[in-house]
């Protein structure tokens, strides 16, 4: 290759990545300027009114958060002990390659097909009702392919040495993966988390489905209660409403909170991650 | 490095070999001057003996260096351990050549005499020794070195000869009693050659079989 | 094939090896090995890359349980208890029988903790006498002098000579009765390797040692005796200053004066 079509390419790929950028620079600057006239503490702390047109949204947020610690709680630990299996058990045969493709396959199916699934099983046959319970376990099965790839990957990144060294020290294998295994492994595996809440938060589909309620100026008691979400609020005040047109600050403002909880999320996760990273280097 | 070493060795060998053909000439110059009262053949063996000195000089540097840089074991090892003995013990020779070769100066300038004794025999026995000797080296020869170190038997027999017939001629035939004690010098030196070239197929047995038998005493076993 | 003839008379062994055959799936990889290795001696195992020696070495603390579709036949004896019979507690086999590899390893935690790791796991808890193993098996690596002030300290911080005497230290801290080694040299520097290879000797007082090497120098520096090990077989085992000066097969003669294949 000469030195004129290798600098061809390098411009090419540079002027790609600055129009990414660029698009979601626009983006946000959008959300931001459209949806910061919005912000203010009665937005975020008080109840909705007049179906959303006016007061808060306090009641979405808090659904959204229920929505996300629920997903986690069910998809992490189900997602890490998948992993741990498929990594540190199961034969490295060909069911385990047929599992993994489907797992793999599993992260590609659309989010309609899993809220179907989740109405289908938590919330008609389990009997959930369409609740917290029935919308975090569908989001669950959503996010869980993407925390069983990323832990895997994170679990066998984690050097031979190790393993050998914990084994030779007399370690069982469930010692050696508990001690010397896991607390290594837990970035990639946070990283997973971090994928999935970003998921979990911003889905419409699944919820719409299994647990959001259209209007619900209160707070749920229990997990099976329904709650407002605010990826499907924003939906609604946006594509339902009657005052649609009149109400766009309030969109605005709704898209920029779940822009700044995931924001919020993520960045709380990326810390622990880089706790762990420090913590354990080689 | 296999590679380079065994270049080495082969090299050192050569050497070797080379220095034990010199050795050997100078011994065979240096007795044919005595027998043949010839002055200048004597000479020429006592300003050589500076050359094998150098010979010995460079065969030792080589076994160091080979020693020290590629740190041979087995059968190397025992080349090089074998080669440095080897190198002191043709020294030697070329020592006692030059001290045979004095002799052969100092009776060419007296009257005619006859040896009493068979000093050729000794002379061709102590030669023999030494070539095969070196044979025994070039082809790893073990058979050839056990039968060198019973020819060093026969050497020893001869010399006791030599001594009992000098002994009474010394008191009888007190005319010649300095050309007597020179020839009796030159025995001496030819039954050391002989040594010098059994120490030698000593050396090649240990090289080639690992065993060290010097000190002990000889089994025919063949 | 081992003669018993190799060793001083009152020699005591610990290890006895009876035709061991090993297969990787349906790949051979050892050759009815029969082995004895004396008790309080360092044995040095060496060959060409691929002849089996370090397959050897991992069945004595059945490391190579791990690998699937492995396979081990014959008799392992490690005092006079077969390690494959059927019962056997692996646990306990690899407290008596502990392990350093090529690549130094140790945990990215602190010095203590890699050291007192062995002793946690089989379930020494009183802090006071943690400390004193730590210490104890520190002083045994010879690397306490250099550690002591930074217990604490993580230990990828270490250089790669010190790191591979604290992968000792900790090998060490199970309280095991042999020690193999593999390789455990070969990824250090010579003012390092060295180091290791007094440790070796000074360990070798107290602990029955095999070591794995490349570095047929090693074997001669370290070891009592030496087993050549070729394609899967061992071709010879003798004193060590007999293999480097006499040995007796052409193969073994070959293989350490550098002229394979």
């Amino acid at each position: 290759m000469n030195n004129t079509t290798d600098k061809l390419i390098l411009l090419s790929m540079r002027l790609i990545t600055y129009a990414i950028v660029l698009v979601i620079g626009y983006i946000l600057f959008d959300i931001i300027r459209n949806g910061a006239s919005a912000l203010n503490w009665q937005f975020v702390s008080a109840f909705p009114r007049r179906s959303g047109a006016s007061g808060g949204i306090f009641p979405a947020i808090v659904g959204t958060l229920y929505l996300v610690v629920g997903t986690i709680a069910v998809s992490l630990p189900l997602g890490i002990g998948g992993a741990i299996y498929l990594s540190e058990y199961a034969d490295q045969g060909r069911f385990n390659t047929m599992i993994r493709l489907a797992i793999i396959t599993l992260a590609g199916v659309p989010s309609i097909v899993f809220g179907l699934f989740g109405l289908g099983l938590f919330v008609l046959f389990c009997g959930f009702g369409s609740s917290i319970l029935a919308g975090s376990l569908t989001l669950a099965c959503m996010v869980l392919p993407t925390i069983i790839v990323a832990s895997e990957e994170s679990l066998r990144a984690v050097p031979k040495g190790f393993r050998d060294a914990s084994l030779a020290l007399g370690a069982t294998k469930w010692e050696m993966i508990r001690t010397n295994i896991l607390p290594y492994s837990m970035s990639g595996m946070i990283t997973g988390a971090i994928l999935g809440i970003g998921r979990a938060a911003g889905e419409t589909a699944p919820i719409l489905l299994t647990v959001a309620a259209f209007y619900l100026p209160r707070l749920p008691k229990s997990v099976f209660d329904q709650v407002m979400a605010l990826p499907y609020h924003l939906y609604i005040l946006a594509t339902q409403h009657p005052e649609a047109e009149r109400i766009r600050h309030m969109q605005y403002g709704t898209a920029l909170i779940l822009l700044l909880l995931v924001l919020g999320l993520s960045l709380g996760a990326i810390l622990i991650r880089t706790h762990f990273r420090k913590k354990f280097r080689w | 490095m296999a590679k380079h070493m065994q270049h080495d060795i082969d090299k050192l060998k050569a050497k070797i070999i080379a220095m034990g053909e010199a050795v050997e000439d100078r011994v065979y110059q240096a007795t044919l001057s005595v027998i043949n009262r010839d002055p200048a053949k004597a000479n020429a063996v006592i300003k050589g003996d500076r050359e094998i000195d150098d010979m010995e000089v460079e065969i030792e540097e080589d076994c160091l260096k080979i020693l020290a840089l590629y740190q041979p074991v087995a059968i190397d090892l025992r080349f090089i351990v074998a080669a440095l003995k080897i190198n002191s013990d043709l020294e030697r020779i070329g020592d006692l050549a030059v001290n045979i070769a004095e002799r052969g100066v100092f009776l060419a300038g007296q009257a005619q005499f006859a040896i009493p004794f068979d000093l050729s025999a000794m002379v061709s026995l102590a030669e023999k020794m030494v070539t095969e000797s070196i044979d025994a080296f070039i082809n790893h020869d073990v058979r050839l070195a056990h039968h060198i170190r019973a020819a060093d038997d026969t050497m020893d027999a001869m010399n006791r000869e030599m001594y009992t017939q000098l002994k009474g001629m010394l008191t009888t035939d007190t005319d010649h009693v300095n050309n007597l004690l020179h020839v009796l010098s030159v025995g001496r030196h030819l039954e050391r050659i002989a040594d010098h070239a059994t120490n030698i197929a000593e050396d090649v047995i240990y090289l080639v079989d690992a065993q060290i038998i010097r000190h002990t005493p000889e089994l025919y076993d063949e | 094939m081992v003669e018993q003839s190799i060793y001083p008379k009152d020699q005591k062994m610990v290890i006895t090896t009876n035709q061991v055959n090993f297969f990787y799936g349906a790949t051979q990889a050892l050759f009815g090995i029969s082995l004895l290795i004396p008790a309080k001696q360092v044995t040095a195992l060496i060959g060409p890359s691929g002849c089996g020696k370090s397959t050897f070495l991992r069945c004595l603390n059945r490391m190579n349980d791990t690998i699937p579709h492995s396979r081990v036949e014959g008799e392992i004896l490690i005092n006079q208890q077969d390690i494959y019979a059927p019962g056997t507690d692996v646990v306990e086999l690899r407290k008596k029988v502990g392990m350093v590899f090529q690549k130094s390893n140790p945990f990215p935690k602190s010095i203590f903790d890699n050291v007192a790791y062995g002793p946690r796991i089989h379930g020494e808890k009183n802090p006071r006498r943690l400390a004193e193993i730590v210490e104890q098996s520190l002083q045994q690596a010879a690397i306490w002098d250099e550690v002591k002030d930074r217990l604490q300290a993580n230990a990828m911080g270490l250089s790669g000579g010190q790191q591979q005497r604290l992968c000792i230290a900790r090998a060490l801290a199970v309280g095991p009765k042999i020690l193999l080694m593999d390789e455990p040299a070969s990824a250090l520097d010579p003012k390092a390797t060295t180091r290791i290879e007094d440790l070796i000797g000074e360990l070798r007082t107290n602990y029955t040692i095999v070591i794995v090497t490349h570095n047929m120098q090693q074997a001669a520096r370290v070891s009592d005796y030496t087993a050549f090990f070729y394609e899967g077989n061992l071709i010879e085992c003798d004193q060590t200053p007999k293999i480097f000066t006499n040995p007796r097969e052409k193969q073994t003669e070959d293989y350490i004066t550098g002229r394979f294949g």
